[in-house]
């Protein structure tokens, strides 16, 4: 028994080991595969997939508030606008290079999310959701009112030219985008890793899980969810000034509560906090809504809601909860197999049971 | 002053449609904890069975009765059929259920029924109440009903032990379970009630606003925050809440700010009140268990 | 240990690992299904004058604006139907139309699909001003025809900007400065109310309701919005009457104008009123509100009302009945944008007959500027359609008609009101 105890931690190293590599492969390969896009897609797929990028690091900003934070935001799309807007305005109005604006939409953001945040953390569940829900709701109608339309451009929103390749580089304007993408998204993604990760990543969740214990050891409850709520807006924001880039075009009718409801829809089924979940909600969120038209032009919206409530079904836990538990299946089975193919060795013989 | 009076009667008006609904959400919470944000559009289901019942001759009691009675079934059926498999998942995996059979629901509507604007009857004098030019017969009789239905609330769960046992299921479902209420059945109940509650809702807003896909989608908003600012605990609350909500909306839009950003005003107004008193007007303040 | 793992459980492992890459491999081709096209968006479709003319369009399906998609459908029937009786000079018509939610983000990706995927010729009556601003730079740049926009903003008509770019509807400054010069010279001194919608529509129409009044404009003395959001709009209303206008200028979508219509008779406010032509309905918005309530009304047509029961016997309207009951036998005959939708291709066929054999992307823009005199059945008696390179508006003048009570008949005094 101990010996087979003794083996089983033996396997148990090897199998972390292989999950380890397993899962840098898988990393490496997705990588590669996402850098490969720009050269074998088409300008629209590759168009596509810029979007793909950045709703994904959307996601990861919302997944830092209501997956890692625990606290609701129906209204998210709101600061993803605030963010397009700002870099609009700032190439529209003052000529700023386009590169520079999104630091500029992210700063806005994060003060604004942690100006929001601050009183926000006196709300819990359903009126967080209300105010968030607000928020969601009032964007539209504040980008059109008439004392800041010389700027915002009210209904007709604002268009812009697509940005230049700079240093002559041999790519496309769409591959060019895409690269940009995906290089903020690889820095975004590799930092919300690290700091979930550390030990600030510990005091976000600590907070979620029991705020009265986090409190007790000193922690500044309140402060670290406006702050959270700030870095979650950032992401979110940087995310919707890269979407004002690719897609050349800002308006209050690109950001109403649906947007804001399709973010939250991304997150639940791509798994709440999870850094990979993102990725699996942006695909859901891209793809799925253009298959429910290619299924039903009369009711398109019926499709999706069906689909929706049919992913909760299958994945309560999102993608990324299937794919941990289909994973823990996995090592079950290796861990079964091995310690059979130890007892099987007859110069071992062990006694069998608890 | 006659100008503000015009305001007042509106924001009543409205207020009472916003009241009607926010009821149905106050009940679906008292017995899940959850807001249903398919609320609204499973009213709209309601509405348009009615309307197709009295296209098809039935008359308006019969249409009423037979959709009230409908809509309960299809609430016990929904939390059958779509909310009870997902009752495992996380709470928000549940909010996404929700979502789905918002959008599900709003788009097959628009599929069976059009788009177009229809109008809907009232079982109330087309002749506006003392010769009144402030507010028509409908309306008045719309805040009726709406306090009828909260004093059948009241009475419901004050006084009646059907009442009590759907309370106790809210506040704690394991012990309840241990008691011997049947649990399941009792939350297929209070999802009947409210998709019944919500029927009436719908049939009462319809003369008001035109029957179309999108005639809830404005006023579920407005039932939400309703039901927030009075306490989504209390039906009390959410009547008030209601009115509150339309006769501010309308002040504001009337003489402070514009109607441009009547909406934001009024938004920001309750979250700054549920900021100061997060158990609304008049819920149960909940106390934190360490 | 971890230099020797048990053969199988590495290979296991690794065959999990390759299925999952392969799964998400396998997602992203999902989405890139049709990627055999790497070829830049050009005229090559076009020109080489194909048996089939593939035409696209963005609708709103779902969202918001979902009351509009049923003009799609009756356009895609449409053509259908020219199909079967042989196509427009041996050519079929392929009409692909796809939903973006009046979501301009979305329209954008579905245009670029449209046009680089999927190879359309063109784009035909995508809807929703948002929408079409936000692809109009993309088509211009890209030299594809933007044919028959589906809304009535004024920008639709700028040759020398957008030379890609050509509208449908009458624009809706047009409209409103034909109120305002109505009003002008009809009812000089009017203390005008003006309630719109808070878009382009309703601030475009306000726009051309205060340059018609010229130097009246002071004449409107009270505006209120409303939001499509707003359940109902009693408020403004209201507060207009509490203005003291005698005339009311009634720029809202057809639920909207129903119940303006109505609150300002129940609380007593008689005004001379003017309603948008989107909402110059008698079916779905003046006999909601009550027809007694909405006599007097003033607005302008382009087309005939399905609902008003004068076209009742009129040819033109029997044979859209038929065709709907044919064709569309699931979509109301009482909807205008049935009506609306079947005008506008028809629009388009005969642009096509212009076109001949080349179906080039420019010579059918060409051919969309030089319509003559093209005046489809279901407009109104008078009104005919004219562009030419300089004009790429289709309507020149509209006609004032006023509500009797039962039917919309021309104002005499002011029967035919020109650009």
């Amino acid at each position: 028994m101990v010996a087979g105890a003794f083996d089983r931690g033996i396997a148990g190293a090897q199998r972390d080991g292989v999950a380890r590599r397993a899962l840098s492969v898988a990393t490496v390969v997705a990588i590669v595969a996402a850098c490969a896009i720009p050269l074998w897609g088409s300008p629209y797929q590759v168009f596509q997939m810029t979007l793909v990028v950045i709703d994904a690091i959307a996601l990861l900003g919302l997944n830092l508030l209501t997956g890692y934070g625990g606290q609701i935001s129906l209204g998210h799309g709101a600061f993803f606008g605030v963010g397009a807007y700002t870099t609009a305005v700032l190439i529209h109005s003052w000529n700023v290079p386009y590169l520079l604006t999104l630091p500029c939409a992210g700063l806005v953001c994060l003060a604004l999310g942690f100006v929001f945040g601050l009183p926000a953390v006196r709300l819990d569940g359903l009126h967080l959701a209300l105010a968030t829900f607000a928020l969601g709701v009032v964007l539209p109608q504040v980008l059109k009112y008439k004392g800041i339309e010389a700027w915002t451009g009210g209904v007709q929103g604002i268009s812009l030219e697509k940005p230049a390749v700079p240093f002559g580089l041999p790519l496309s304007p769409d591959q060019w985008l895409y690269c940009v993408a995906l290089a903020v998204a690889a820095g975004l993604f590799a930092l919300a890793r690290n700091v979930m990760r550390g030990a600030t990543g510990r005091v976000i969740v600590g907070v979620r899980d029991s705020p009265v214990a986090a409190s007790s050891v000193g922690i500044d409850t309140a402060l670290t969810k406006a702050a959270t709520f700030g870095v979650s807006a950032m992401l979110t924001g940087i995310a919707g000034a890269l979407s004002a880039l690719v897609v050349q075009f800002v308006g209050p009718d690109s950001f109403t509560i649906f947007l804001s409801i399709s973010l939250l829809v991304g997150i639940v089924v791509g798994g709440l906090a999870s850094i990979s979940g993102a990725v699996f909600g942006a695909l859901f969120i891209q793809f799925v809504p253009n298959l429910a038209d290619d299924v039903s032009k009369a009711a398109p919206s019926a499709v999706y809601g069906v689909v929706l409530i049919v992913s909760v079904y299958l994945m309560p836990y999102g993608v990324s909860g299937l794919l941990r538990k289909a994973k823990a299946r996995a090592f079950a089975w290796i861990d079964a197999r091995h310690s059979r193919s130890v007892t099987s060795q007859p110069t071992k013989p062990t006694k069998q049971g608890s | 002053m006659e100008g503000l009076l015009h305001q007042v009667f509106a924001g009543l008006a409205n207020g009472a449609i916003y009241a009607s609904l926010a009821l149905a959400l106050v009940m679906i919470y008292r017995v899940t904890h959850f807001v249903n944000f398919a609320q609204g559009e499973l009213a709209l289901c309601s509405t348009y069975s009615a309307w197709a019942l009295i296209e098809a001759g039935a008359s308006y009691w019969v249409a009423f009765v037979v959709t009230v009675a409908l809509s309960f079934a299809m609430g016990v059926v929904i939390e059958r059929v779509v909310i009870r498999p997902a009752s495992r998942a996380p709470a928000l995996s549940v909010v996404i259920v929700f979502i789905g059979l918002m959008v599900a629901l709003n788009s097959v509507a628009g599929w069976i029924f059009g788009y177009s604007t229809l109008s809907f009857p009232s079982p109330f004098p087309a002749e506006p109440p003392f010769g009144n030019h402030y507010i028509g017969s409908h309306e008045l009789g719309v805040i009726a009903v709406t306090l009828g239905m909260l004093g059948l609330l009241y009475v419901f769960f004050r006084f009646t032990t059907l009442g009590l046992v759907l309370r106790a299921v809210a506040d704690n479902a394991e012990s309840s379970r241990l008691v011997g209420i049947r649990v399941e059945r009792m939350l297929g109940l209070g999802w009947g009630l409210a998709a019944a509650i919500g029927a009436v809702a719908g049939i009462m807003i319809a003369p008001i606003v035109f029957l179309d896909p999108s005639m809830m989608s404005g006023v579920m908003l407005y039932a939400f925050a309703a039901a927030l600012l009075g306490g989504i605990d209390s039906p009390i609350g959410a009547v008030v809440g209601g009115f509150i909500v339309g006769v501010l909306e309308n002040l504001m839009g009337a003489y402070v700010i514009g109607t441009e950003l009547k909406l934001t005003v009024a938004l920001v107004l309750i979250v700054v009140v549920l900021v100061v008193k997060p158990s609304g007007l008049f819920g149960q303040p909940v106390a934190a268990r360490v | 240990m971890m230099l020797a793992p048990s053969p199988s459980t590495s290979q296991t492992v690794s065959r999990s690992v390759l299925l999952a890459c392969g799964a998400l491999l396998g997602f992203v081709a999902v989405g890139c299904k049709h990627g055999d096209s790497s070829e830049k968006p050009g005229d090559k479709a076009a020109a080489a004058a194909p048996a089939e003319i593939k035409i696209g369009q963005t609708m709103p399906y779902s969202g918001p604006a979902s009351a509009y998609g049923t003009i799609g459908k009756v356009e895609a029937a449409y053509f259908q139907k020219v199909n079967k009786e042989g196509g427009v000079n041996g050519h079929s018509i392929n009409l692909v139309s796809v939903d973006d939610g009046y979501n301009p983000a979305k329209a954008i990706e579905q245009v670029r699909k449209l046009v680089e995927q999927d190879q359309v010729s063109f784009i035909f009556q995508s809807l929703g001003t948002p929408s079409n601003v936000a692809i109009q730079p993309y088509l211009n740049t890209n030299k594809v025809p933007q044919l028959f926009v589906a809304t009535g903003a004024t920008r639709w008509n700028d040759p020398e900007h957008f030379p890609w770019t050509i509208g449908f509807n009458p624009s809706y400054e047009l409209e409103g400065s034909t109120y305002g010069r109505y009003i002008a010279t009809h009812q000089p001194g009017a203390k005008i109310a003006v309630l719109y919608q808070n878009d382009d529509y309703g601030k475009d129409l306000l726009k051309g309701l205060k340059a018609g009044l010229g130097d009246q404009a002071k004449s409107v003395i009270a505006e209120a919005t409303y939001e499509v959001s707003d359940p109902t709009v009693d408020s403004q209303v209201a507060t207009l009457k509490a203005s003291g206008a005698d005339t009311f200028v009634n720029v809202t979508t057809p639920k909207f104008a129903a119940q303006a219509i109505r609150k300002a008779y129940d609380i007593g406010w008689k005004p001379k009123q003017y309603l948008s032509s989107v909402s110059g309905s008698v079916g779905s918005v003046l006999t909601p509100a009550g027809l007694e309530k909405a006599v007097g009304i003033n607005t302008v047509g382009y087309f005939k009302d399905p609902t008003d029961k004068q076209w009742d016997d009129d040819p033109a309207m029997k044979e859209w009945r038929a065709f709907m009951k044919e064709s569309l036998p699931e979509l109301s005959t009482s909807d205008q944008n049935n009506t609306y939708g079947y005008i506008a291709a028809q629009t388009m066929i005969q642009v096509l007959k212009q076109c001949g054999d080349d179906l080039s992307r420019a010579n059918v823009m060409k051919q969309a500027a030089s319509l003559k005199g093209f005046a489809p059945p279901l407009l109104l008696p008078g009104i005919a359609l004219d562009t030419g390179p300089n004009d790429f508006s289709l309507f020149e003048r509209l006609l004032l008609v006023r509500f009797n009570g039962t039917t919309f008949v021309p104002v005499a005094d002011a029967a035919v009101v020109s650009k």
